[in-house]
């Protein structure tokens, strides 16, 4: 955004604004791709819009609770109130309000979660690409049928059938649950990637001799490395950010995730100070954060793929 | 497994919408008489009827405004724009609820504002409002529509951007060429070819809201006639406890599911057929 070229005074031009505008000269070669500056305007109220409301959590968060309470955040830019700038909010959120605990829970609610339908889809993708069964086409018609049926359709059934298993309130009843839900897209994905691949590879494996299982782990996955990763980081993600699942299932107590933690504890609760639920708030969204910048080029892989899971 | 989760489940919350709170007893059709004659269930299906009709269509239009506005920035600003309304997609509605529950607090008349939204109105001399409890015209469903679409508009963006980028240039070339204006280069030559992305991204977002139920439970808990169908088989199962009523709001939901569900199957038998 900031690189836009600005039209400094051409006779006291700076070294600066010189390169500036080569460099502008040099990105901008297409005659279609200069903006208007009427479109760079729309584009930056746009994202000032996006960014606000963000930036206004994370400054309260680092800001005293009767500052917090009392005076907008906008009044933190002053740098004469940068001096009072905390970190106790954190302290806090993670010691009291107990989300050091939930964010432990976090993890070991989303890293099963994500790897366990992983690795039986990629098996059971296999199975439907490349070995000929009866009835492999109607079940895998069945499967993408059942990509778009709202998760809470099996809720009510599940919570008795796990009730009878003394399952509730554990971390296995959300697995089985997102494993479930995950297994239709990911086989979805995995067998359309699959059936890209040149099918003249495994047919010289045949010949050589190969396996099933051997061409399944010496080729196929190895192959398949990018969509299994696209789906691992949606997958993560949505069961990262889940509420729903999380709340049916385990509900508020010593094993509830983040979002049920921060909903219960601190947006929930009557009274809690705007540093602290802000500070939940920042809490919650580091990791997914961190995971959006690394493995950006995934992540939209994964999301466009993921628009089909139910 | 896939059967074990889906279609048992499935079969069985159709058997227990027909019976009573406990499932013990089956009550034939009284769960969904008893939704349908109350005025509150007729509101909740109302106000998901608003996000449906409102929500998807925004976020297309927004997602297709970015997108065709960043694709004339240079590939810097474009980057950095998409991931500025691209980044609050990776975050959890609970993450996004203590931002815009801050963006829309409130305080009474004559106590300084900390929402933002509400200090720009008192400084514009007004009174301060309580936004989230704006039923007339579903205002409230508005703000929180307004959250949604933060949350959302970069999925939308993202893959119409890729759509856009896809259209050959010779096509918009031979356009202006031929002295097309920008308006009419998009509306008679890009817009067609993005289509079925533009349908695409259409129906998912459809999808998502008809089965919405984070956002809502989180700002508002469904109060101020803010429910949607998710919040209230939620309700009904862990605040009333009446697994029958829930299971037949499950299945009314699947009948409006299932439409756009035969849609995307067909989608994708063509994409197959195609192949």
């Amino acid at each position: 955004m900031t690189s836009t070229v600005q039209p400094g005074p051409v006779a006291t031009e700076s070294a600066p604004s010189r390169l500036r505008r080569r460099r502008a000269a040099v990105g901008g070669t297409d005659e279609e791709k200069r903006a208007h500056w009427s479109v760079k305007l729309v584009i930056v109220i746009i994202c000032f819009f996006w960014i606000v409301p963000a930036f206004g959590t994370l400054i309260t968060s680092f800001r005293s609770e009767s500052d917090a309470n009392t005076t907008g955040w906008w009044t933190a830019l002053n740098p004469a109130n940068w001096g009072s700038f905390t970190l106790s909010n954190y302290h806090d959120a993670i010691v009291n309000a107990g989300l050091g605990n939930a964010l432990v829970n976090s993890f070991a609610i989303a890293l099963p979660a994500t790897f366990i339908p992983i690795l039986i889809a990629a098996f059971a993708s296999y199975a439907f690409t490349f070995m000929r069964f009866p009835g492999r086409d109607v079940l895998f018609l069945v499967i993408v049928s059942l990509l778009v049926v709202p998760n809470f359709v099996a809720m009510v059934p599940l919570l008795q059938v796990y009730g009878n298993l003394g399952l509730s309130g554990t971390f296995v009843s959300v697995w089985l649950f997102h494993i479930g839900f995950g297994m239709s897209l990911a086989i979805f994905l995995f067998r359309n990637y699959m059936a890209t691949l040149p099918r003249e590879i495994l047919e010289s494996a045949k010949v050589d001799g190969a396996s099933h299982y051997t061409t399944f782990y010496r080729l196929i996955l190895p192959m398949s490395t990018p969509v299994i990763a696209a789906f691992a980081i949606f997958q993560f993600l949505w069961v990262w950010n889940d509420l729903l699942v999380a709340l049916v299932f385990i509900g508020p107590g010593e094993n509830a995730p983040l979002t049920v933690a921060v909903t219960n504890n601190l947006l929930g609760q009557q009274g809690q100070g705007w540093n602290l639920v802000t500070a939940g708030g920042i809490i919650t969204m580091v990791v997914p954060i961190i995971v959006f910048l690394a493995l950006q080029r995934f992540f939209v892989r994964g999301l466009t793929a993921g628009s089909v899971k139910g | 497994m896939i059967a074990l989760y889906v279609v048992y489940p499935g079969i069985q919350t159709i058997v227990y919408s027909f019976a009573n709170a406990q499932s013990t007893k089956f009550v034939g059709a009284q769960n969904y008489t008893k939704l349908l004659s109350s005025s509150g269930f007729r509101d909740t299906v109302l106000t998901t009827l608003v996000w449906v009709i409102v929500a998807p269509l925004a976020a297309v239009l927004l997602g297709l405004l970015v997108a065709t506005l960043v694709d004339r920035l240079r590939p810097g600003g474009e980057k950095t724009a998409k991931t500025i309304v691209f980044f609050p997609m990776a975050i959890s509605a609970v993450g996004a609820a203590t931002v815009w529950r801050f963006v829309y607090a409130y305080a009474p008349t004559g106590q300084p504002q900390v929402g933002i939204q509400n200090a720009i109105v008192t400084a514009l001399g007004f009174d301060p409002v309580a936004w989230l409890e704006q039923r007339q015209y579903y205002l409230n469903t508005m703000f929180l529509i307004i959250m949604f679409l933060w949350a959302q508009v970069g999925f939308s963006m993202v893959l119409l951007s890729a759509a856009i980028k896809g259209v050959p240039t010779d096509t918009v070339e031979a356009a202006r060429v031929d002295g097309a204006n920008e308006r009419q280069v998009f509306r008679r030559v890009i817009f067609p070819q993005i289509m079925p992305t533009v349908v695409t991204v259409y129906v998912t977002v459809i999808i998502g809201v008809m089965k919405l139920f984070d956002i809502v439970y989180v700002m508002t808990n469904g109060s101020f006639n803010t429910n949607v169908l998710a919040t209230s088989f939620f309700n009904e199962l862990f605040t009333n406890f009446n697994n029958g009523a829930a299971a037949a709001i499950v299945v009314i939901l699947m009948i409006f599911v299932i439409p756009v569900m035969t849609f995307q199957v067909r989608q994708f038998r063509l994409q197959e057929a195609n192949r």
